[in-house]
């Protein structure tokens, strides 16, 4: 139901031209797609009812996030996602109260300002010191996805005690964005500079033990991703599958070729495999057991599966795959970029590793 | 009895003789390419004053080890690698003396960049099924039709162009081949975007060109013998041209690990996998080209295109993969430019994130992955062919979907 909804409606509100176009606008957003979703309730569907949201569970979010990497939209539901889940996680009722309706309706874009260095989550340079009945913030965050068109961070710094995290205007004084040329450029990225920004001792949020809260936001929007990852995968088959039924080459369909039909046979089971795997994490995100496992598992075969199967669309495509003027480049460069943020494959198949007990 | 000719030492003082006199550092590249023409040394193979010495084509290897110490410009090869990696080869195999005089240097000190123009909408693998019409009138042809992704056809002075004949033969049959001067009225240029936003190939319409027939290529109706041998040495230029240890891709692979500090194991073992491979295949090509015997390159050259193909697109995925969130960035965003020379002269000026992108073509481009795995299983390991529906029959009667 929800997926009919979310599907039909981008099908009627966005034309694939308009995602190339806006991949060339850096830090574009598809305005039309994200009023119309913030209409339909989309952005705040895993947020509780009494902070402006739907109340519901990840999964629907997840079936958001499938249709969404069908279309490889310009949106910044991802950031959304990630900072909310942030908020929840770790603020008191009175700063979820304040802070996360307007996420929920779409009205205020907030990101995830996380990383600093390409490899991980190296321990953070960005300090939070204490001044007067405030704190400063200093340091440089950098890959914050819809960086320049937020304008509302989740910032993590050391405070002395550990990870704070600190809920910071996109305009206040001392915060500089500057977009940087992405890969995927449906998802542009970000640095995030904090030359001594004052934010108040109400922007620390201090409902929780903040590492923690940090590392289940990340773990929802890696659960979001994969979900976006089998979707495009699976998009990307029905491009191959498409072309190869309706391509004539040496007098027949070039799915008539062993080769050609046994890729797209290969590429099946990568994309139902992904689905699998991204349904199993966003279904056990909430089980502390089980989601240890299932979200490194989701990072890792969403990652291969998404990047191999939209390598293997341009190959069945031949030339035509390979313009500017068709769709199979962004989900490539989406497939790459998803491979690559929030934690690399190999950091996941660390943690999977552990988890595992091997 | 004459004395056996020392055809290595003959190439060894030429090139003593060229570096001496033209010092690469401080020598025009377009001079030195002149220079290196003169001297025989473009292909060592080709007669004299046609850019060669009449030597075995096993000492090209030499010259390009040679010139490769001195540092000498050797970007020609890539910059203008239609002409020099495809046309020059074609010229020398189905060329009148005529016509390898009035083309073959100009080619080689880049002064006329040349492009190939097979591939059409509706023929790409299956080349032989091309549409392009030519028509006899005098001492000329008429040419209509439209060919597609024809690399550099926006800077290039002459085109390889094939083109039907005859409708009525077999498809492989009725086939004329033709060098096209690329400004000539009625051809028309359209660019065309790709995966970077760059425009490196293009559209080009024919709408009733004129060709004298004197640019024609071997005979009329023997257009399927030249496309044969500009595609062997196609892919000979582009998989199998002999190249340094650590140059290339797997070169930018190792920087990136040695530039990221990172002591991660399997990572290391997984770059050295990929050395190994590479390095493989290029000892592969280095004895491909000590055995070669004559300038004609077999289907073996399928080996080279299908191995450098794979591979460079997995040493650059892994590349990006080793710069780790870096890699989700792109340091020259995208713009939607045409190409010029600079951004073709070698991929180590390209950012590793673009050499990624750029690598997608390389399984596509002069032929694809598949087509190179049927070559070697049918024509070198002798496998039966696939049933085939359209050779036998008239071109215009084949299925096109
Ligand atoms: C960057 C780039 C530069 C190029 N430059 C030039 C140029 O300068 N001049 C020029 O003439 N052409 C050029 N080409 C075109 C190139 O040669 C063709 O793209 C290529 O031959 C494939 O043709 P196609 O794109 O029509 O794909 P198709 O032939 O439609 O192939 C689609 C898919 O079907 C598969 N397939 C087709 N036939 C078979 C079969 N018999 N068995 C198994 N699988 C099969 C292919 O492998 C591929 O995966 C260029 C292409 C690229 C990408």
């Amino acid at each position: 139901m929800l997926a009919d909804t979310v599907r039909s409606f981008l099908e009627a509100t966005v034309e694939m031209d308009s995602v190339r176009e806006a991949s060339l606008a850096r830090g574009a957003i598809h305005r039309p797609a994200w009023e119309g979703l913030a209409e339909l309730g989309v952005v705040g569907l895993h947020i509780p009812e009494a902070y402006g949201g739907a109340g519901y569970s990840f999964v629907e979010t997840a079936i958001v996030f499938e249709e969404l990497g069908r279309r490889v939209v310009p949106l910044p539901l991802l950031s959304c996602v990630l900072a909310s889940a942030a908020i929840l996680a770790a603020g008191t009722e009175s700063q979820k109260a304040r802070y996360l309706p307007p996420i929920a309706s779409g009205g205020c874009i907030a990101s995830l300002a996380v990383f600093e260095s390409a490899h991980d989550l190296s321990p953070l340079a960005t300090r939070a010191v204490p001044d007067g009945d405030g704190w400063r913030l200093s340091g440089t965050k950098r890959y914050v996805t819809d960086a320049s068109r937020a304008e509302a961070f989740v910032v993590a710094a050391t405070t002395g005690d550990g990870v704070g995290l600190f809920f910071v205007q996109a305009g206040a004084d001392g915060v500089t964005v500057t977009p940087t040329p992405s890969l995927d450029a449906t998802r542009p990225l970000g640095e995030v500079a904090l030359d001594g920004a004052l934010v108040s001792e109400d922007a620390y949020l201090g409902g929780a033990a903040n590492g923690e809260a940090l590392r289940s936001a990340l773990d929802a929007g890696v659960v979001a991703l994969a979900q976006e990852q089998a979707g495009g995968a699976q998009r990307c088959l029905e491009i191959s599958v498409e072309h190869a039924k309706s391509r004539f080459q040496f007098g027949r369909a070039i799915g008539s070729f062993q080769a050609v039909k046994h890729m797209c046979a290969d590429m099946l089971v990568a994309v139902e495999h992904a689905k699998s795997a991204a349904w199993h994490a966003a279904r056990t995100l909430e089980d502390p057991e089980e989601s240890p496992i299932a979200v490194p598992l989701a990072k890792s075969v969403c990652s291969d599966a998404y990047v191999y199967v939209a390598g293997e669309m341009i190959q069945i495509l031949g030339g035509l795959g390979f313009t500017w003027e068709h769709d199979a480049h962004l989900y490539f460069k989406r497939a790459k970029s998803n491979s690559l943020l929030l934690g690399s494959v190999d950091s996941h198949r660390d943690r999977l590793s552990d988890a595992i007990g091997i | 009895m004459s004395e056996p000719r020392d055809e290595a030492g003959e190439v060894g003082r030429a090139l003593d003789t060229l570096l001496g006199t033209y010092p690469p550092g401080t020598t025009e590249p377009k001079e030195f390419w002149g220079a290196q023409f003169d001297a025989g040394l473009a292909w060592v193979d080709f007669p004299p004053g046609e850019g060669g010495l009449g030597v075995s084509p096993s000492l090209n290897e030499l010259v390009s080890r040679r010139l490769g110490d001195a540092d000498a410009p050797t970007w020609n090869r890539t910059a203008n690698i239609l002409g020099i990696g495809m046309g020059a080869g074609v010229l020398a195999a189905h060329g009148t003396r005529e016509q390898r005089r009035r083309w073959l240097r100009p080619m080689f000190t880049m002064e006329e960049i040349w492009c190939q123009m097979f591939s059409e909408p509706g023929a790409g693998s299956d080349v032989a099924s091309l549409a392009t019409r030519a028509v006899r009138d005098g001492d000329e042809w008429i040419v209509n039709g439209q060919k597609t992704w024809t690399t550099l056809a926006h800077l290039a002075t002459w085109g390889l162009l094939v083109t039907r004949t005859d409708p009525d033969q077999p498809k492989h049959r009725g086939m004329t081949y033709f060098v096209v001067d690329m400004r000539a009225e009625g051809v028309d240029v359209r660019p065309l975007h790709q995966i970077t936003g760059e425009a490196e190939f293009n559209e080009v319409f024919f709408d009733d060109v004129r060709i004298p027939d004197d640019q024609r290529i071997d005979d009329v109706g023997a257009g399927w013998r030249v496309v044969m041998t500009t595609l062997m040495n196609e892919r000979v230029a582009i998989g199998g041209r002999t190249v340094p240890r650590n140059s290339g891709m797997i070169g930018v692979a190792m920087e990136t690990w040695n530039e990221s500090g990172s002591g991660d194991v399997g990572t290391r073992r997984e770059l050295a996998r990929l050395w190994g491979e590479v390095e493989a295949m290029r000892l592969t090509t280095l004895r491909a080209a000590e055995n070669m015997r004559t300038g004609v390159p077999g289907p073996e050259g399928a080996t080279a295109k299908l191995a450098w193909a794979s591979l460079n697109k997995e040493v650059t995925s892994f590349t990006v993969s080793m710069l780790g969130l870096e890699g989700a960035l792109i340091p020259e965003g995208y713009t939607l430019e045409p190409t010029t020379y600079d951004t073709r002269e070698v991929e180590r000026v390209m950012s590793p994130q673009r050499a990624f992108l750029r690598a997608r073509a390389n399984s596509i481009e002069g032929g694809t992955s598949e087509i190179m795995r049927n070559i070697l299983g049918e024509r070198v390991l002798g496998l039966p062919g696939e049933p085939r529906v359209d050779k036998d029959l008239p071109w215009k009667d084949v299925p096109r979907g």
